[in-house]
């Protein structure tokens, strides 16, 4: 077979360390919850689609064939690290096969929300063994670019705790019995996560975005960084005069 | 690093320093008789006064549906498959097998890692990519693996009423047009993933084409040089059930 194998390979190669070859454009975010990073590739995306690129946008834990699975065992409180791992790597194998390869492959723009740096970071912030979790997600395909929203701790607890939801039992770190607090249970897993994050992004190279910043300035650096990776890629409406939707964009986060 | 796994093992799980019961493992395709030599030996050693669990694929409590939802939409990427499997045994491991252990249980296990790895390598997935993946495996004390040749094992299939499974077949990597054919060079295909993995995880291979006593006898002195030799005397052979 020649060209990118669309799983993994039987030579042994590590596809995440290799160019996909694919026409279209895949780009990730990462970071600790409350960092921010939602945020900013849901800006990117529309900023993308008001340019006149087609975009395709997948999000960890999304996938259709172990949702079930997931709801079950979250519900029950059935995982282990193990376990929880290996979820996540199904949910991704599947998600890779039918949400992230096709698009790609058609020449679209992929925006994922966490990709298999997210294992790298957090599973082993559980514990299980890197290269474990390494030579699980061999068969990802390499991302065009890597965001990873760096913020400290506190910054990431202020959001969380100010605003939105509370917070998640996983997330949190509940599952590995650090504290009865939710609070201080995430504050100390997440410090964890933070610190396997940095190995992550020195080891892939992944860019690190200050995300402690304002909304506005990350997006604009953001933007800035995609810009050279789109060269060459098909716009759809390219022809149509995109200035007025790209400033209401613009000025939706200023 | 815990020489009981096949690689790192299982984390933060504390598997203490002994584990007094015994994982026995029967491999083997559909049709080739697991199930019943499974039950049988579990009565003969309960009747020795052994406490047998038994377990097999996809009998997890956190997969067992979803697995089943999968299959049956036919949409199902190798790799996705593969991990699945893994998170199905990981689970049992974590919940059934090593607990059981812990408790002295014999624990008799219908099919383990080497169907998920053939079944994978067959569609064309790395073999050390699926080994490591299994890495968190426990290694068993004993696996049999119930040799049928596909021919042989599609009569009997056939013979009992019963239907080509539409995964058991390989229907989903397309390599016949029609069901016998695609079923039969699957069979082949796995048999020869079965063989060339017996060395490297030392399993013994059982020739399935005997009588279901043949099979059973020769499991049985198997098992019993494993467990307890004097379980070999005359008042225990099969004849006498």
């Amino acid at each position: 077979m020649n060209g990118p194998h669309p799983t993994a390979r039987r030579e042994g190669s590590i596809d995440i360390q290799q160019a996909h070859g694919y026409p279209g454009r895949l780009i990730v975010v990462e970071g600790i919850d409350g960092s921010g990073k939602s945020t900013q590739l849901s800006l990117l995306q529309t900023y993308l689609v008001s340019e006149g690129y087609d975009v395709s946008f997948t999000e960890w834990n999304s996938s259709p064939i172990v949702k079930d699975t997931t709801r079950r065992g979250k519900k029950k409180n059935l995982f282990s690290p193990t376990t929880f791992s290996l979820i996540h790597a199904t949910d991704f194998a599947d998600r890779h096969e039918r949400s992230i390869l096709p698009p790609l492959q058609a020449g679209l723009i992929v925006l994922a929300d966490r990709y298999a740096y997210t294992a790298f970071a957090r599973d082993a912030a559980r514990g299980c063994d890197q290269a474990w979790i390494r030579n699980m997600y061999d068969f990802a395909t390499r991302p065009d670019l890597s965001l990873y929203f760096r913020v400290d701790i506190d910054t990431a607890v202020a959001r969380i705790t100010g605003g939105r939801i509370s917070l998640k039992f996983h997330e949190a770190g509940m599952d590995l019995g650090l504290s009865p607090d939710p609070i201080t249970s995430f504050r100390i897993f997440q410090t964890r996560v933070l610190e396997e994050y940095d190995h992550v992004a020195e080891e892939f190279g992944l860019t690190v975005l200050d995300g402690a910043r304002s909304v506005v300035e990350q997006q604009r650096e953001m933007r800035k960084l995609v810009k050279p990776i789109l060269k060459g890629l098909r716009r759809a409406h390219a022809e149509r005069p995109s200035a007025g939707s790209a400033r209401l964009a613009t000025a939706r986060i200023a | 690093m815990d020489t009981r796994f096949y690689g790192a093992g299982l984390a933060k799980l504390d598997v203490g320093t002994e584990l007094p019961g015994n994982l026995i493992v029967v491999e083997g395709a559909d049709g080739v008789g697991r199930s019943t030599h499974i039950e049988l030996l579990q009565g003969w050693l309960e009747g020795q006064g052994f406490a047998v669990a038994s377990t097999g694929l996809v009998r997890s409590a956190l997969t067992r549906r979803g697995i089943e939802l999968a299959k049956e939409g036919h949409s199902f990427d190798r790799t996705t498959m593969s991990l699945f499997y893994a998170t199905d045994l990981a689970d049992r491991l974590e919940h059934e097998i090593i607990p059981a252990l812990r408790s002295g249980f014999v624990v008799l296990a219908d099919r383990y890692i080497y169907t998920t790895i053939a079944r994978g390598s067959v569609r064309g997935l790395d073999r050390e990519w699926l080994a490591r993946l299994y890495g968190f495996a426990l290694v068993p004390r004993r696996v049999f693996f119930l040799r049928l040749d596909p021919d042989e094992l599609i009569r009997r299939t056939l013979r009992r009423g019963g239907e080509l499974d539409y995964w058991e077949s390989g229907r989903d990597i397309g390599l016949a047009p029609d069901l016998y054919t695609s079923f039969r060079k699957y069979q082949t295909l796995i048999l020869g993933e079965f063989d060339r993995m017996a060395e490297q995880y030392g399993y013994t291979t059982i020739d399935a084409s005997r009588t279901v006593e043949e099979v059973q006898a020769e499991l049985r002195r198997e098992v019993a040089n494993l467990l307890d030799p004097s379980l070999l005397t005359p008042a225990t052979d099969v004849a006498d059930d």
